[in-house]
């Protein structure tokens, strides 16, 4: 069959990756939002109209702003919550736990997972066993079972919520990036390297992680999306984020009683938490597309 | 064949005994057990007796290993809220989770399958783009917030279905939905991926240059091959499933073993907390084992050799 | 002369936007008679596969027929009915694939597949069926149709199952038979064995044969007439014997002036008192194949007491088909995997004997170019960093690598801007030279050339042949080339070990191995070469070849 040559002469691999992820209608959108919730986080300070604990007891349960009800006010846009404070500026202040539980949780399931995986797929054998084992028990341990149960012992806090999750989700790194790396070290040019006197680390850092990294992009949005998920469940049940503190799965479990009176209370962090995911995800998905067509499901 | 299934197996009961230790060892987490059996006004006499009683005096070695003997012979202990044997109040509430799994599994695959098959046969067609746009937005929804959101609705603004208990099927209907769909993009994305790798094999062009029908090709060539990694994934998902059922149990207040776990948390019950991992944990060990049985009895390859 | 039995009448397939030609196949016709075996020959991308397939109605999506005729049987094919497609192929015409060992639905036996031809086209009972398919099994060879009925495609040889396809083609006597690379995946002696059953069954069936191939060999072993196709047009079309004895067109002139040909004449080897520079003595390797855990483990002797030594500038072939250990033996020299015993001397130095941090800075002394040009250059990397990796590793300055890198691209013949591009920019032939190159680039003593020309046409086969002999004797190279094609070592060697089981059956000079074996094997292997008797003609034009 005929290999199409490219005919873009002198353009690296990752330049061809960006102009196709600039044409791609998933990461446009999922890049979007994504960077738009950060960019809130970031500057929630200066964006929140309110200060996200004030707690103003009569005006609580002010609807948002559509809403047909003489109490709605500009003031606050989003309404305010069962202790009057302001619902937007909550909102905002929650991007912020959400985010970084999310990104620190993967990192550091990224860095145990990937450090398996690879030396799993690279060195083989009884290494390969031996985590392979491991990877076969983390598995068979119920993630949020496990979560609840660690976090209630511990106490919560924002720390061990991170710990906690990073250290329980390192699973899918650990699978995906050892059958990534097993593809790759049987490939000839990790021999021809190896026959050319190059070091082991050499090896893995110059020819394998740069072949297996798309996968890890992949891995690590797919996870940031689940550590934040899995927080706003633990949340949601009172063993994530404490209160006063604002995290939108707390923010669904404080409204919970009262959904069925004011269901917007649970209707409006419930679509940030699912849009942010969406987005992540959607990012993902779109990354794998444009760096690995052969792969796309 | 029989050689590796005893291979298989010895792997699985070595797996069990890590997580036991693992599960055991969850009584240290807080430092002193005895001080958190007694509580907060107890005395140091108190603590003392308790360690005493609980054994927790003894080397840790030990310990775990009279607590693995008992836990084998099925008995886990006393619970410490509800003055009766852990194991019993287990087997009470294991009928209700089954329940709630199974059904929520089969309503899974049941809209899984099909949209991952309609999906391959025409890519980037509008029913790929539905099928794609459900696995999406499944895989984005909060599963609590997804559970409410139906609560709301279907419960209390339309009054179908009940919100709350196990008394009769409906009552199940929406713990299904709310745990079943988040399984549902993840099989959907393998049904379709598989079948679409599948259609593109030389031995589906082989079956059309004998000329066999569309039908045939697609349910007799391809389906039966596809359908394989297909059954690996929704046991493991099921084990998950399981694990993930607490936070729906909890708002549905469907009295499993997920609202066991939940009140033994809240409650601090140790002994029943433990068992409760060890429980689930084993549970996903075996159904992983009769994947793996049932992926070698549908594949020649692993079959036969 | 009977009326053809397929026509095909200025047929043109599109190709999908954005690729460099816009037609797959542009205007060709041809036709096929009954009972004649016509072979459409061309290099990768040369559109005869397209054209096989879109006879059959098998085209990929992407593919579309945008004008001509297919006629079969007095009916135009791209105008029936998908009904009216399906209840022909299988029946009337039938096809055979390149690829027997993912040809077969792994899920079903090969008797229920061979059936379910019956099934579909014919209203037998159970047993008629059945016994059909004993039939067939018995008519293309194959041993023990009771126990291979039930038997799953998994079970059986790469050989086996092309037999399965033939019969499951022939089940309801075909007027056209498509073979599309039939033998391509097999070995030699089994391609030998094929042919001949393609032959006898051309003789008791009345099918037109259409068979789709890149090997003059094979050509001139079984076709009557022939069609030579590039870039998707005829360049040339007529019996056998015009187009193999007497081409019209340049290219086909050149396309068989690049068939590497058997060495005929009784040559001396000159006497080389070069000193020895690798030694092997008495090489062990054996495997327990533990991988599919499914299967009980099994030990394989992979490589069984081999021992040769090659002097300074000479070139050894190692030739075996596949199974025969000579890729595992190579490995091995290189310790790229562990031998069991044995000595490796590499000018004094014993490599099977050193530790692997000992070896690394002895590693320079001998290097390899792989088979596949495509997973042999890491794709994320420049060219220029991956040439100068090697000297960078034995500690050679900057500047003097870069001299040596451009050295090598212009010994090579690559341009010298090729350093900041990617892999991905070049062809497979181009990317083989790269890979010459970065292998020079530590100097080595030895080079081992594992297939390295397998994968390429063989116009660029034959570059790359020509590049590899003119490197060993300007740079004073000794070279191991392990290849599974006789044909291509006559080129290039000066000695050949034969290699089977894991173990050395034959070596001498190349003419005496060609004009005289004397194992069983050799000869075996010889006299499986497709078109031995016939006498190639040369042109001289092959140089040519990459310039029309």
């Amino acid at each position: 069959m005929t290999t199409p040559v490219s005919t873009s002469a002198h353009t690296s691999p990752s330049k061809q990756v960006l102009r196709q992820a600039l044409n791609h209608r998933g990461v446009l959108f999922g890049a979007f939002v994504v960077f738009a919730i950060i960019f809130i986080a970031i500057f929630a300070p200066m964006l929140a109209p309110h200060d996200p604990y004030e707690q103003i007891l009569s005006r609580k349960l002010i609807p948002p702003v559509w809403f047909d009800s003489p109490k709605t006010t500009w003031d606050h846009i989003l309404g305010t919550d069962h202790l009057g404070r302001d619902y937007l500026s909550r909102l905002i202040y929650g991007a912020r736990i959400s985010l970084m539980i999310g990104f620190s949780a993967m990192l550091i399931s990224g860095v145990i997972g990937t450090t398996l995986g690879v030396c799993a797929g690279y060195f083989g054998g009884r290494v390969d066993n031996v985590i392979n084992f491991v990877i076969t028990t983390r598995l068979s341990m119920p993630v949020v079972l496990v979560a609840l149960a660690v976090v209630s012992l511990m106490g919560s806090s924002l720390t061990v919520v991170i710990w906690v999750l990073g250290l329980l989700i390192w699973d899918r790194f650990a699978v995906v990036m050892r059958s990534a790396t097993q593809q790759v070290r049987g490939l000839d040019f990790v021999a021809s390297a190896e026959a050319l006197g190059s070091t082991t680390r050499r090896i893995l850092f110059v020819e394998v992680l740069p072949n297996i990294l798309n996968h890890f992009i992949v891995i690590a949005t797919l996870e940031m999306a689940h550590a934040i998920l899995l927080e706003a469940a633990l949340s949601f049940l009172g063993l994530g984020v404490q209160p006063p503190d604002p995290s939108w799965g707390l923010m669904i479990s404080e409204a919970k009683g009262l959904m069925f009176f004011d269901g917007w209370l649970i209707a409006i962090p419930g679509t940030a938490l699912f849009l942010l995911i969406l987005a992540i995800n959607l990012l993902g998905d779109g990354i794998r597309d444009v760096t690995a067509p052969e792969n796309r499901n | 064949m029989i050689a590796f299934f005893i291979k298989r197996l010895v792997t699985a009961l070595l797996v069990v005994l890590t997580v036991s230790a693992m599960t055991f060892s969850m009584t240290f987490l807080t430092g002193d057990p005895a001080i958190a059996v007694a509580g907060e006004n107890a005395t140091q006499a108190d603590i003392v007796r308790i360690r005493e009683y609980y054994g927790y005096d003894r080397p840790i070695p030990v310990q775990f290993m009279s607590w693995l003997g008992r836990a084998a012979q099925g008995d886990f202990g006393q619970s410490l809220y509800l003055n009766q044997p852990v194991s019993i109040e287990i087997f009470a509430r294991l009928k209700t989770t089954m329940t709630l799994g199974l059904s929520a599994l089969i309503f899974a695959l049941v809209l899984a399958i099909p949209l991952g098959v309609v999906a391959a046969i025409r890519p980037n067609s509008l029913l790929d783009r539905f099928a794609l746009t459900v696995a999406v937005v499944g895989q984005a929804m909060p599963s609590f917030w997804f559970a409410l959101t139906m609560m709301l609705w279907f419960g209390i603004n339309w009054r179908i279905l009940p919100v709350s208990g196990t008394d009769t099927w409906a009552h199940f209907v929406m713990p299904s939905i709310a745990l079943g769909y988040f399984i549902t993009p993840g099989v959907m994305r393998l049904t379709r991926a598989g079948m679409l790798e599948v259609l593109r094999s030389d031995y589906i062009r082989t079956a059309r240059a004998k000329g066999a029908s569309g039908f045939s090709i697609l349910f007799k060539h391809a389906l039966r091959n596809a359908i394989i990694p297909v059954v690996s994934l929704a046991a493991v998902q099921f084990g998950f499933m399981l694990g993930g059922s607490i936070v729906i149990e909890t708002i549905f207040a469907v009295n499993g073993l997920g609202f066991l776990a939940w009140e033994s948390i809240q409650r601090a019950d140790l002994p029943m907390m433990q068992a409760i991992v060890l429980v689930l944990s084993v549970f996903y060990i075996m159904l992983t084992f009769l994947a793996d049985v049932l992926n070698a009895w549908l594949d020649p390859r692993i079959r036969i050799s | 002369m009977a009326d053809p039995v397929l026509s095909i009448r200025n047929l043109t397939v599109g190709l999908p936007v954005k690729l460099d030609r816009k037609n797959a196949v542009t205007g060709i016709s041809f036709d096929v008679r009954p009972r004649e075996i016509l072979c459409v020959v061309g290099e990768s991308g040369s559109g005869k596969s397209i054209t096989s397939l879109a006879t059959m109605g098998l085209l990929s999506p992407g593919l579309k027929v945008t004008s001509g005729s297919i006629d079969f049987d007095g009916r135009d094919v791209l105008k029936l009915s998908n009904k009216e497609r399906n209840a022909m192929r299988g029946d009337q015409m039938a096809m055979i694939f390149q690829e027997p060992m993912t040809a077969l639905n792994p899920a079903y036996t090969v008797g229920a597949q061979i059936e379910e031809v019956f099934r579909i086209h014919r209203n037998l009972s159970a047993a008629d069926r059945r016994a059909e398919v004993m039939r067939l099994l018995e008519e293309v060879r194959l041993p023990d149709p009771k126990r291979l009925y039930d038997a799953f495609p998994h079970q059986l040889s790469g050989g086996q199952r092309q037999r399965i396809m033939i019969a499951m083609a022939l089940a309801l006597d075909p007027k056209l038979l498509i073979a599309d690379e039939p033998t391509t995946a097999l070995d030699v002696t089994t391609q030998a064995q094929i042919l001949v059953l393609l032959k006898q069954l051309n003789e008791r069936h009345d099918a037109g044969i259409m068979f789709i191939t890149h090997d003059f060999g094979v050509v001139a072993e079984i076709a009557d007439r022939v069609v030579v196709m590039r870039h998707g047009e005829i360049v040339e079309q007529g019996t056998a014997d015009e187009v193999l004895n007497n081409p019209q067109h340049p290219y086909t002139r050149a396309l068989i002036d690049a068939v590497p040909r058997p060495m005929t004449e009784e040559t001396t080897p000159e006497a080389n008192e070069n000193p020895v520079v690798i030694d092997v003595q008495g090489l062990n390797k054996t495997f327990t194949t533990s991988t599919g855990m499914f299967k009980p483990s099994r030990t394989v002797t992979a490589v069984n007491n081999v021992s040769f030594q090659v002097k300074r500038g000479e070139t050894l072939g190692i030739v075996g088909e596949s199974g025969s250990g000579k890729t595992t033996l190579v490995r091995c020299l290189m310790r790229l995997i562990e031998p069991d015993s044995g000595a490796i001397n590499i000018s004094g130095v014993d490599f099977a004997a050193k530790s692997r941090s000992e070896l690394r800075s002895h590693r320079k002394d001998i290097q390899i170019v792989f088979q596949d040009p495509y997973g042999s250059l890491n794709p994320r990397r420049t060219i220029g960093s991956q040439l100068i990796q090697g000297a960078i590793n034995f500690g050679i300055p900057r500047k003097e690598a870069w001299d040596r890198v451009y050295k090598l691209l212009d010994i090579v013949r690559m341009p010298h801007d090729s350093v900041n591009r990617f892999p991905s920019q070049f062809s497979g032939g181009q990317r083989q030279r790269l890979c010459i190159a970065r292998a020079l680039v530590v100097q080595p003593k030895v080079l081992i050339a594992d297939e390295a020309v397998s994968a390429l046409d063989v116009s660029i086969q034959r570059e790359v042949l020509h590049l590899l002999n003119d490197i060993r004797d300007r740079l004073g190279l000794t070279v191991i080339f392990i290849t599974h094609d006789l044909r291509v070592a006559a080129q290039i060697c000066n000695e050949v070990l034969v290699m089977q089981y894991g173990s050395v059956v034959e070596r001498g000079g190349v003419s005496q191995i060609f004009n005289a074996p004397s194992h069983d094997y050799t000869k075996a292997l010889l006299s499986a070469q497709p078109g031995q008797n016939w006498d190639m003609p040369v042109f001289d034009e092959g140089d040519t070849l990459a310039k029309i």
